[in-house]
């Protein structure tokens, strides 16, 4: 499996979105903590910047490379490898160069500037985030026959994510702003792995004082640690659940 | 060798295949012919464990494959259309499978030795006209000494030397006693290679049996002849 891996890495660095990716998150840290004179504010901009645009390019380039790499999956097919590790080590490879691309643009400026335990919670939830979309796009990727609906539906999925849900979630809450929905509110905040997030960054930064009532609530669960841990597990399930259910989907497909 | 009993397939309302069953034995040369559509390919696919049937069952060396992967290290194939990575080159994509089954020595390069492929090495699989990627399937189908070859109409692209050099190496594969399936719609090239013909027609098997009690049944001396008679036969 590493050797696979190892030639999936290889391929992805020798296209050099990634390595343009990379630069990119590096300018946006830097020149975000150079504008801002607090790292508090800085870290809050940038945490905005990218829970935007991390799932975007984890889930659009994966969803891309996979179908890119159709040949490469069928001349392995034809050689003695399991088909498993044919898939994970697919995603262990864009997971792994995403993740490293946002280790060098995003956790080393972070590191710089604010080393505190915000920032670590930051880099901790944007490699999950990379990780989650990796997976998310897979399934898409394996779902799908045609590579223009499959990138359709990739960038549906990443506009849920980040539009289209919180708008859902605002319509909720004023259309049962009579009912106590602070408890629901936890619960559906996982179904949504960027929201969780940012909910677990906000509330390391002490800014959750600004969301009421239902930010008290969220402090009282998210702040524990088994709130914490609940959902960490959470995200985790983010990742594998989507994975599973694609390498279950491949192990069946005709190529 | 290779065992099937009652293969279905259907992509969607299309049954591909229809419930074959045959058995194969080592040392036998077939060649598997049929109108176009009539399911070869997806047969092939199957035995490579690409695409999964519907039911029925695939046993290589009384093994089933459908939870078995390393009897591919067995079949060397030829697919009808290599698909390669773009952006390898030719001498990436031998060093990443010679990697990958972790067999360095004993390697057989005698297609790689007569095709000249070592020359253009350097060349991306992107770049390469249809003819050379069949080189390259070819090469890779024979260089890990695999004891049965699977050759999806490989002459096809080929220019009339490299096609007649294929064929030696077939040959000699062949006195070497190892199993080969060949599909072609070329049966003149069949003609001296070929120890039994499957024939398939609309996802059925028809018939599996030895090229010379075929052309003794049918009257005829030449193969091509021969299935010609067949074809119309059924046809009609």
């Amino acid at each position: 499996m590493m050797k696979i891996v190892k030639y999936i890495l290889l391929d992805i660095l020798r296209n050099k979105i990634v390595i343009a990716y990379t630069m990119f998150l590096l300018a946006i840290s830097f020149s975000v903590f150079s504008l801002e004179d607090s790292t508090q504010k800085g870290l809050l901009s940038l945490l905005n910047l990218i829970l935007f645009i991390v799932p975007l390019v984890s889930i659009i380039f994966s969803t891309i490379y996979v179908y890119n790499s159709s040949e490469f999956i069928e001349l392995l097919l034809s050689q003695p490898i399991r088909r498993k590790t044919i898939w994970l080590s697919l995603f262990a490879g864009l997971s792994g160069a995403l993740s490293f691309a946002f280790i060098i643009g995003v956790a080393i400026p972070v590191l710089f500037y604010c080393n505190s335990i915000t920032g670590l919670m930051m880099i901790l939830m944007g490699l999950l985030i990379s990780v989650i979309f990796v997976s998310i796009a897979m399934l898409a990727a394996v779902k799908t026959r045609d590579k223009a609906k499959g990138i359709g539906l990739s960038i549906l999925l990443w506009l849920y994510f980040s539009l289209l849900f919180d708008g859902l979630v605002l319509f909720l809450l004023f259309q049962f702003a009579d009912y106590p929905l602070e408890k629901a509110m936890i619960v559906i905040s996982t179904l949504n792995p960027l929201d969780l997030g940012r909910i677990m960054i906000l509330l390391k930064m002490d800014v959750s004082a600004l969301m009421g009532y239902t930010g008290a609530i969220f402090k009282n669960f998210f702040g524990t640690q088994k709130g914490m841990s609940i959902s960490l597990f959470i995200m985790l399930l983010w990742v594998f659940l989507p994975l599973l259910y694609s390498l279950r989907k491949f192990n069946r497909k005709d190529l | 060798m290779i065992e099937t009993t009652h293969i279905h397939k259907s992509f969607g309302k299309l049954k591909v295949l229809n419930g074959i069953s045959f058995k194969t034995n080592k040392g036998e040369c077939i060649a598997l012919i049929g109108p176009n559509g009539c399911g070869k390919t997806t047969l092939i696919k199957c035995l490579l464990g690409m695409v999964v049937p519907d039911s029925g069952t695939l046993k290589f060396n009384d093994k089933d494959i459908a939870k078995d992967w390393a009897y591919r290290s067995q079949i060397g194939y030829m697919p009808q259309i290599g698909r390669y990575p773009e952006n390898m080159r030719i001498g990436q994509v031998m060093d990443m499978l010679t990697d990958i089954r972790q067999k360095t020595d004993g390697l057989d390069e005698d297609l790689i030795n007569a095709f000249s492929l070592k020359t253009l090495y350097n060349k991306r699989m992107g770049t390469l006209s249809g003819g050379t990627m069949q080189k390259v399937s070819a090469s890779i189908a024979f260089l890990f000494r695999p004891d049965v070859l699977i050759l999806d109409e490989p002459t096809a692209g080929l220019d009339p030397i490299s096609a007649e050099m294929l064929k030696e190496k077939v040959l000699a594969e062949k006195r070497n006693g190892k199993l080969i399936l060949i599909t072609s719609h070329i049966l003149s090239e069949l003609d001296d290679l070929v120890s039994h013909i499957m024939y398939m027609q609309d996802g059925n098997l028809l018939f599996y049996k030895p090229i010379d009690e075929l052309k003794a049944e049918l009257g005829e001396t030449k193969l091509a002849k021969a299935v010609a008679h067949f074809m119309k036969q059924t046809m009609s």
